[in-house]
């Protein structure tokens, strides 16, 4: 292949992939490692030059993410653009795609500041946080990742370097693509970097933890909680398969407001509930392996789809944790679970009028089995549009997104 | 096209077909009503539409798009008609939708805290129908007594508060559409949704060059436990932009934080009497708003830190009439503008906020250098500037010299990174400047998105991305009150 030749020399080193390299199974003939946008910019211009197949990566965490790729033959590494720009004074930071998320996180904490999202995932990049696009529990006061993105610089399938948005949080000019790059797993463009806007550090946190010994009890507690003023920054459901559940409520403020806030949730709660001041170990985090579905359903649904993947799930132990008050769920599949028991749960979820079920990690016998991934998609002939204006030859991740998109 | 003349050609051959579709009285072709549509809030800019529909059901929407579609006339959607980029402004031989009559508040969802709206309900409808139940929408735009959810969703409207808030977009979960092609899509629901490319979030704030929204559900917000308004006043703009950056870089995130300079307050003062603190060089308004334990402390500090700042008074506020009492001039001073000068432009621009400072001064100098008055007048939180370029029309040349002004204060803008358009859109006004703050392949991609969905170019064509036919044209002139305040139908600031 051609590629090799005079594309090292221009910011972006290559190499041959390896089994390491593997996506789906499919081992990549070449990876490249841009050192910035403008080298990611040239090597996706040659690889559209030669029809080239392409998938990112940045931490790799989530390469098993998305369905199957059709087509694998350069792998874009993009850990070389990783870079900081913190603007503090702006509460502003616009992060190279391959920064570490942890590396961003810890920048920001040593000014007071935070981008206000739990990842979900630890050990990834800023860029696949945002391609993979979910979010974990702290949400309700300050939005989604989608909601914090400002502006996107992305590669093209065709090389060209296109910005949308931009550095400030108030801006209307221009169509806000970023939404669409946001959990769109790389098959509309390569997120190069990203501009989030950010909060300040809250001064107190604590976390009420009340154990919920049936879906009956953990409904009346969400309503409860719904009736009050407290502004919670988290109201999280964990659903063991086995044992009682709980509900976590995180609050956070100024050290005097969030205690009276505090006791108002305890005694909102009633019975035994324990109060931290630090998050628990491992917060947001979803699990590593096992299929893992994302349950989307009307807020006030949420206990009720919890209990029913549940009962879906039969003996399968389908783990399900979630924003219970943004009716975000996941459920998690303990690994080996087979695809008969998957697709029994996401067909019992998605026959419920108003509830989604979309697979964002299935283990390879469940690929291999046929599962639909992703159920009936509204909107999915003008995503198809929107694909091919963007990515015409779709050589971008083909088949990792709705639809064999 | 002479405005006296009957719609001709392509639109005029659909006129039948239009009044099956919305009834005899849901399609307008008479001259004289025709131009009651003719601009927007930025009346600058008018054409008179060739036919105006006014549907009642998103299937009549559905159908009208597809007969423009199938006969490769454009449209145009309208909600009430308050925007101020010209997002509006009529097709001279295409069709003027409009959705006026589709303002049922379908359902008011309190267990799942959301709102399903039709597109033509106003936006305070929707916090009028909330509040019983103890919720509100977030985003108020200052035209929100009239201003149409559809709008807003088109516009992706913020307001006052999207400091802490957010915009519509950081609101709506759910959109049925009607594409250019005039198919119906329903988007999202009253769930967070997850499903495929976020094409709702693509949708708003794309001035309605992509479809027509004919049904929204939007999440509601808790009303807050307590709300304070509180009212500084400086003796110069340096130090009430300091306040700002110490209220902000403290933690404290105020739900609104908005400045005036002189001219400013002097106009309200004139125009309502707002009884403003004597001899204020700038006056911050903050809101705080929460639980009410936040809130106190919130409070405490903020008044401590603008004292520090260099505030010779402070006033709080926490009951409605007078937190009202406080708006009341930053609230007027749009309207209130237009009483002391014949005419003016609102200009509508963004800044990081750390850059206000050095931009405040050099419009000060600009302002100097040219003679032209400028009043200030802002949303200082997020840096979201509304200058308020002031002329005479009578006088020959004046409007060209505040044009040159207003464009200069755009410039001003992107030079340090901000933008041309905080929250009026681009509409027509600004699709010019599109390239001072887009490359030429950033705005190639922004094309290729909408040609993906319009690939007929039918869909509020000339609008938000700059065209040849298009630029060359003025920017907006305002000139006195607009209309709707006038008429004390709305409020703008």
């Amino acid at each position: 292949m051609t590629l090799v030749e005079g594309l090292d020399a221009e910011g972006c080193a290559l190499r041959e992939g390896t089994g390491a390299d593997a996506v789906g199974g499919l081992v990549p003939a070449r990876v490249a490692l841009p050192s910035d946008t403008r080298a990611l910019g040239r090597v996706m211009s040659a690889a559209a030059g030669e029809g080239l197949t392409v998938v990112a990566r940045g931490g790799g965490t989530a390469m098993d993410w998305g369905g199957l790729p059709r087509g694998l033959d350069l792998l874009v590494d993009t850990t070389g653009l990783s870079w900081i720009e913190h603007i503090a004074g702006d509460l502003v930071v616009e992060v190279g795609a391959g920064t570490p998320v942890a590396e961003l996180f810890e920048v920001l904490a040593a000014a007071g500041q935070r981008l206000s999202v739990d990842p979900v995932r630890a050990g990834g990049t800023v860029g696949g946080m945002v391609a993979t696009g979910v979010s974990g529990p702290r949400r309700l006061l300050n939005g989604a990742l989608r909601d914090l993105v400002i502006g996107m610089t992305v590669v093209r399938a065709d090389g060209v370097v296109a910005r949308s948005g931009g550095r400030v949080v108030k801006n209307v000019a221009g169509y806000d693509l970023a939404k669409l790059h946001t959990g769109g797993l790389g098959t509309l463009g390569v997120v190069a970097s990203v501009a989030f806007r950010l909060h300040p550090v809250p001064r107190a946190l604590r976390v009420v933890t009340r154990p919920v010994p049936s879906g009956a009890h953990a409904e009346r507690m969400l309503t409860v909680l719904r009736r009050s003023t407290v502004t919670p920054s988290a109201v999280e459901l964990d659903w063991p398969p086995e044992g009682p559940g709980s509900l976590r409520v995180v609050l956070e403020g100024t050290p005097e407001g969030v205690e009276a806030r505090v006791t108002e949730v305890v005694e909102a709660l009633g019975g035994e509930s324990a109060v931290a001041d630090t998050l628990p170990e491992g917060w947001g985090l979803l699990p590593v392996e096992g299929t893992l579905a994302l349950v989307s359903v009307p807020p006030a649904e949420s206990v009720r789809a919890a209990t029913r993947v549940g009962e879906l799930a039969a003996d399968a132990d389908v783990r399900v944790s979630g924003s219970a008050r943004s009716g975000t769920l996941y459920a998690s599949f303990p690994p080996g679970t087979g695809a008969v028991g998957v697709e029994t749960v996401l067909g019992g979820v998605r026959s419920t009028p108003g509830w989604s079920a979309t697979l964002l990690r299935a283990e390879p016998h469940v690929h291999a089995a046929g599962t639909d991934l992703w159920g009936e998609v509204p909107g999915l002939p003008l995503m198809r549009a929107v694909k091919d204006s963007l990515d015409p030859d779709h050589r971008l991740a083909p088949g990792r997104f709705a639809g064999g998109i | 096209m002479s405005e006296t003349e009957a719609p001709r050609t392509a639109v005029a051959a659909l006129v039948p077909r239009l009044r099956e579709i919305c009834g005899e009285d849901g399609v307008l072709t008479d001259t004289s009503r025709r131009r009651t549509y003719e601009s927007d809030g930025l009346p600058h800019h008018h054409a008179l539409p060739g036919v105006v529909v006014l549907p009642t059901t998103a299937d009549q929407v559905a159908a009208v798009v597809r007969l423009c579609a199938g006969n490769g006339v454009p449209f145009v959607p309208r909600g009430a008609g308050t925007g101020l980029s010209a997002g509006a402004l009529p097709h001279a031989e295409g069709v003027l939708l409009v959705t006026s009559r589709m303002r049922r508040v379908i359902e008011i969802d309190v267990e799942n805290e959301c709102a399903v709206v039709e597109p033509g309900v106003a936006n305070l409808d929707v916090t009028r129908a909330a509040a019983p139940y103890g919720y509100y929408y977030a985003p108020d735009p200052s035209s929100q007594q009239v201003c149409s959810v559809g709008g807003n969703v088109a516009e992706n409207s913020g307001g006052a508060h999207c400091l802490k808030y957010g915009f519509t977009v950081n609101h709506v979960r759910g959109l049925d559409i009607v594409t250019p092609s005039g198919e119906q899509v329903r988007l999202g629901g009253k769930g967070p949704g997850a499903h495929g490319y976020d094409l709702i979030g693509a949708f708003i704030g794309s001035e309605g060059t992509l479809g027509v929204a004919t049904r929204v559900t939007v999440g509601l917000t808790r009303s807050p436990e307590r709300t304070v308004t509180l009212l500084s006043a400086f003796t110069s703009m340096d130090a009430g932009g300091r306040a700002v950056s110490s209220i902000i870089s403290a933690g404290v995130l105020p739900s609104a934080v908005e400045m005036m300079d002189a001219l400013a307050i002097e106009a309200a003062e004139r125009a309502v009497a707002c009884d403003y603190p004597a001899g204020a060089a700038a006056v911050l308004v903050v809101e705080l708003d929460g639980p009410a334990v936040e809130v106190d402390a919130q409070l405490a500090e903020v008044t401590r830190l603008c004292s520090e700042a260099g505030a010779f008074e402070t006033r709080t506020a926490s009951g409605a009439d007078e937190r009202a009492r406080i708006w009341k001039g930053r609230k007027s001073a749009f309207a209130a503008v237009g009483r002391i000068s014949p005419s003016y432009i609102v200009q509508d621009g963004v800044v990081p906020r750390t850059a206000l400072p050095e931009v405040l001064r050099r419009i000060t100098e600009l302002s100097a250098a040219t003679g032209i008055r400028v009043a200030n007048v802002f949303h200082a939180g997020d840096g979201n500037l509304h200058p308020l370029v002031l002329f005479d029309d009578a006088e020959p040349g004046a409007a060209e010299r505040a044009e040159e002004v207003s464009g200069a204060i755009l410039d001003l803008c992107i030079e340090h990174g901000g933008s041309i358009t905080g929250e009026h859109g681009v509409g027509v006004d600004k699709a010019c400047k599109m390239p001072r703050m887009y490359g030429p392949d950033d705005l190639a991609t922004f094309d290729l998105f909408r040609r993906a969905l319009d690939p007929d170019g039918i869909a509020n064509p000339d609008k938000l991305l700059p065209t040849p036919r298009l630029c060359g044209e003025r920017p907006g002139v305002r000139k006195g009150v607009h209309p709707l305040v006038e008429a004390g139908r709305a409020e703008q600031f």
